[in-house]
Formats: C-alpha cells, structure tokens, sequence
C-alpha cells in the first residue's frame, strides 16, 4: 500500500494503479461528498493513483 | 478526463450536466451560470444594493466573489456568533471574511452578536429552553432577524444567502418527510418582501452542487473556514445530505431533478400559495419593528426579555 489519502483527521492507504474513484468506494468515502487534490491541484475521479501519491480529500458537506 | 470546451486536462466532472471543465473554463462557466439564474428567477439588477450574508464559508464568499466578478453592487455582512468549539472558529470565520472584503476592496459590515446582546450565541441558548443542548435553532432564528434588520435600515433592495443546490435538496428533503406544506410553498430561488418589513431575498447559488462551490473556492484561491461549525456535527441537513450524495451516485442528475421538478411543481400550483401575510396573522413587532407571526413580541425579543430579565 503506498498511496496515502487524508480526510480531515484520517488517514487511509491503498495500492497504486487504480482510480480515485475505486480508491473512494474501497476506503468507504462518498465521492459526491469529497474533491480529490493533489499538491494544490483538483482532479477528476478517472485519476489514476500513482506509487507515493498523496490525496488531500477536501471536505464538500457543510451543515447544520 | 478532458475539457468539453478546449480539449485540456479537467479538473471538475459534472455528470449531471455531463460536463467536464478545465479551471480555465470552469472558472468563466461559475459566473456566467450565476447570472443566468440571477435573470431567469429575477433575482435583482445592476442597480440595485445587494447585501451579501457572509459566514467566511465556501459558499457565502464564493458567491461574493461572484456578485463582485459580474459587477454587482454587493455590500457583505458577516454575523459573529460567539462560537469557539475549540478551534476559534467566530474569531477564524471573522478573519477570513475580513481578508476576502480587505483584498477586494468590498464593505463588510460586522454584527457582534455579543457586543449588541451582553452574550453569545451559547450563552444566549443556555438561558431559554429554545435549543436545548445545541444552540441551532437560537442561532438560526438570531441571524434572520439580524439579516432582515440591517438590510431594512440599511435600504439594501436585496439580501442574498449563499444557499447551494445540496442546501436546498436537503431542507426540501425534510419538509418532505414531515410533509411541511407551509414551507414547500415557501422554498424557492427567491422569497418576495412583504410590507410588514420581511426584505427581499435570493440564492444565487441554489442551481450548483456543494462540490461545484468547493471546486470554485479551491480553484478561485478563496481561503475559507475549512473547519465545520462545531455544533453542526449529527445534524439533520448533513445526515440528509448524506443520503441524498448516495442517491447521487448511483443516479447523476438526481438532486438537480428533484429540487427543479420540485420548482415546477411548484409553478404548476401543487403546493398551496400562502394565504395572505396578515390573514395568518403577521404582523410588526411593537418592540423591534420585525415582522412576525407570534402573538405580541417577535421570537426574537421574547428571548433577549428573557435572558436580560433573568
């Protein structure tokens, strides 16, 4: 496992060579709920995830 | 995944509109979409005084950043609640407001809940059984009716909130399942003033997914209070929200068709119109001039007797 995706304070890892799309449903996160970034950049979710990649998943729901 | 319009990378995918944008093009597409339902649902016009609600959020200076893109006359007004919830969250939503305002030359108008009431937000609930342990339904009830009175005394033609199109399903969703007919008619793009004081408001914002606004945020450079409200965690709209992003995904276009089936619908005379404002018995507080349906004094005052009497 050497991709790293981190949601507020969770971290989770997965192996590269899928989508962040796969990498979302594996790691149970909604991807209507997140945008994918990576270094500052936002990406779409046919990203392909490379070896020491890491995924700033930023937050969308706001509420209350 | 590339650009519908250049053929570039995208950064954003719009399945419901079965759209790709780069951030070039996404960031022209925002805005010209925005004024495409300013003028569809006659919100407001160039000439008239716009007073934006601002929370420091994603969504509220998003759209002020819009309105001042496009060249409205939009003035901000920025609610400081008084909540610390362990991340200085009022002092930090403050600041952020004030930075976007400073750096784009705009007026930002700030109402210290405390400095106007003697107490916070959590203060304020802690002495009426209105919210119980979770001060919601105070803060709620205080920023409409501070929202209302500046932008009466101030003379704004409208006031807008930045209301996204996930807000709207949400609370659609609710008044669904409780099956609460005042508030369907109600809902809507746009709520009319009324000559009992109610100021008129819009969202221009009530058309683009919650992950659209967060795309414009990122992409724009907005900064922005990433931390959530401490006391929205476990509340109804997220939870709903939730349920709502799951349908998504498994049927793009879902939330948009429902919330503009739902405006149809609405057009069509499905939902009962309210009867008139003063035959449901509205009328103007005698203590702050509000327009309110209670018996006597507003809500509002009701509540700020209480506590200072207490």
């Amino acid at each position: 496992m050497s991709v790293k995706l981190i949601l507020r304070d969770k971290e989770y890892e997965v192996r590269p060579g899928m989508t962040i799309k796969h990498a979302l449903e594996k790691i149970g996160v909604q991807s209507e709920g997140v945008l994918p970034t990576r270094n500052g950049e936002v990406l779409t979710e046919d990203e392909i995830l490379r070896e020491g990649d890491v995924i700033k998943l930023v937050a969308v729901i706001s509420g209350g | 995944m590339k650009c519908r319009k250049c053929g570039e990378k995208a950064v954003i995918n719009m399945p419901q509109h079965k759209l790709a944008l780069c951030k070039q093009h996404y960031l022209e597409w925002m805005p010209e979409q925005t004024e495409r339902f300013i003028q569809k649902y006659h919100m407001f016009g160039r000439e008239d005084r716009i007073l934006a609600a601002v929370s420091g959020g994603k969504d509220s200076l998003s759209l002020w950043d819009i309105l001042w893109r496009l060249g409205y006359k939009c003035d901000g007004l920025y609610i400081c609640l008084g909540i610390e919830g362990g991340v200085n969250y009022s002092a930090e939503s403050q600041r952020l407001a004030e930075k976007f305002a400073e750096e784009r030359g705009l007026r930002l108008r700030v109402y210290d809940i405390a400095s106007e009431h003697g107490q916070t937000i959590s203060e304020i609930n802690a002495r009426t059984s209105r919210g119980q342990n979770k001060p919601c339904s105070v803060c709620g009830m205080v920023k409409r009716q501070v929202m209302n009175r500046v932008a009466r005394e101030e003379g704004y033609q409208v006031l807008v909130t930045g209301h996204n199109l996930d807000d709207e399903a949400a609370v659609l969703f609710g008044n669904t399942l409780n099956w609460a007919v005042g508030y369907l008619a109600r809902q809507g793009p746009v709520l009319e003033a009324n000559a009992l004081g109610l100021a008129r408001k819009a969202k221009p914002l009530c058309r683009f997914y919650e992950r659209e606004m967060t795309a414009y945020a990122l992409l724009s450079g907005i900064e922005y209070i990433y931390d959530e409200c401490p006391y929205a965690v476990g509340s109804k709209s997220i939870y709903y929200k939730e349920i709502l992003n799951k349908m998504e995904a498994d049927r793009p276009g879902l939330k948009l068709t429902y919330y503009l089936s739902f405006l149809e619908a609405k057009k069509t005379g499905a939902f009962i119109k309210p009867a008139d404002d003063e035959k449901e018995g509205m009328h103007t507080c005698p203590t702050c001039g509000q327009p309110t349906t209670a018996a006597g004094e507003c809500s509002f005052c009701k509540m700020m007797t209480k506590i200072h009497g207490a």
